[in-house]
């Protein structure tokens, strides 16, 4: 069985439909799946929901899909960096459910593993845990939450091999295995297509079951902020 | 001597001060601001810094030119690995937080009230940015350390009776080091461990709303 596309667009031929519900992977600018976004773009696909930790900024990542108003609502811990955001939430156009970043992360792992809901003393006694179940174990209130169950995922991997195997680099792997283990789809763009038994199995960072389609491109990776010491001269 | 004059310590001060309270071989998550000061007083204790977005052993900020987009910490900022260095996705990440792993959070506050109760991430009529791995963190750490100045602006007590702000956590700080000194929540309210250069424990009642036992 063939998982390899051409490009980002073909890739998402078929899978997408108005009101969906996506999980995607990135941290702030890092690790995000750019060109599968991209793609979501010019595909037009609209009324979108995006379980994602962040919204990327106004030019870029899930930023682009605010510009042209494809998303209906976001799920994430913190927006903090996109204007065009805030304009639309604080005008109504755009539905926004803070979640905490470890509850989210926790949600999607959930989803994927099939499990609907977790209990979890994160946010016991603030607004997260209103209409919420609490349950009590050894004196210790916890809430309820519910696993993500996505319609499509999209993911960003340093390298795959052509059964999906996926190997992470450094910090870009953030929210990409539990966004990639919750979607009834999961979509990867990658840096490097490698052939079957390129890669060590016992260093396989998210198992090729989890990924149904693979795309390789080019990739801005985008830094939100540069930080740099100096060298000490001599 | 009205509280808005008393200076106290600065904010390497304080971050020296929070330094004291991490022990040898303990894991660490430091907040944004002035927690983040706090790797530069750790000394020869062997401390492990957590950065929630997926890395345990972080490294200061990269040289010039090997900046890498791959490597960044929970605020976005590129910095460097070590040899201790290890990296793992979200759900992990705040596993080994809610689970109770990491041993201390060092982080910054709006308010914090004498039960332990913090707010530091919505000010309700304001911008909203989201509570990011917040709320986890106080919810999880083994001792959450707040370090913020005692007064805001207006040069009112952030140490409260009761937080006026919507809440992080309820009950979870341990230990308030403020430009004023050293408080730790107790039963009964707080206790004043430790009073800030030129400052007496009167000054830090006179500049406190909360209950100090």
């Amino acid at each position: 069985m063939n998982k390899i596309y051409p490009n980002a667009a073909a890739a998402l031929d078929g899978v997408l439909h108005d009101g969906m519900l996506i999980a995607a992977g990135g941290f702030g600018l890092c690790g995000i799946p750019e060109l599968l976004l991209a793609a979501i773009r010019d595909a037009g696909t609209k009324d979108l929901t995006f379980a994602s930790n962040n919204a990327g900024v106004d030019d870029f990542g899930i930023g682009i899909l605010l510009q042209t108003r494809q998303v209906k609502k976001m799920i994430s811990s913190y927006v903090g960096e996109n204007a065009e955001f805030m304009r639309q939430y604080l005008s109504g156009e755009l539905e926004l459910e803070f979640n905490p970043q470890g509850t989210l992360a926790e949600r999607m792992r959930a989803g994927g593993c099939g499990i609907p809901g977790f209990y979890t003393k994160t946010g016991v006694g603030t607004v997260i845990s209103e209409g919420k179940e609490v349950k009590s174990w050894g004196g210790q209130d916890y809430i309820l939450e519910e696993g993500i169950f996505a319609d499509l995922s999209i993911v960003k991997a340093w390298k795959a091999d052509d059964t999906g195997n996926l190997i992470f680099r450094k910090t870009a792997r953030n929210f990409n295995p539990p966004a990639a283990m919750c979607g009834k789809i999961c979509v990867a763009e990658v840096e490097e297509i490698v052939p079957r038994g390129s890669l060590d199995p016992d260093n396989i960072h998210l198992p090729g079951i989890y990924v149904h389609r693979i795309v390789q491109g080019d990739h801005e990776k985008r830094i939100e902020q540069r930080t740099v010491r100096q060298k000490e001269t001599a | 001597m009205m509280a808005s004059e008393i200076k106290g310590w600065g904010r390497n001060q304080m971050a020296a001060r929070a330094a004291q309270e991490l022990s040898d071989g303990m894991y660490v998550n430091l907040g944004i601001g002035i927690p983040t000061l706090v790797a530069n007083y750790v000394g020869d204790k062997d401390i492990t810094l957590q950065s929630e977005n997926g890395m345990l052993g972080m490294g200061p900020f990269p040289f010039e030119g090997e900046e890498d987009p791959d490597l960044i910490n929970a605020g976005k900022q590129t910095i460097t690995e070590l040899n201790r260095t290890s990296y793992f996705d979200s759900a992990t990440s705040f596993g080994m937080i809610r689970g109770g792993k990491i041993a201390a959070a060092v982080l910054g506050a709006m308010e914090v009230s004498e039960k332990g109760d913090l707010a530091n991430w919505m000010i309700p009529g304001k911008l909203v940015k989201g509570m990011g791995g917040a709320m986890d963190l106080v919810a999880g750490v083994g001792r959450v350390i707040v370090v913020m100045d005692h007064t805001n602006k207006h040069g009112e007590s952030k140490v409260l009776k009761e937080c006026s702000l919507p809440l992080t956590g309820k009950a979870v700080v341990d230990l308030i080091i403020t430009n004023l000194g050293v408080l730790e929540v107790g039963h009964k309210g707080l206790h004043i461990l430790e009073c800030a250069d030129g400052v007496t424990p009167d000054d830090i009642r006179a500049a406190t709303e909360a209950t100090i036992v």
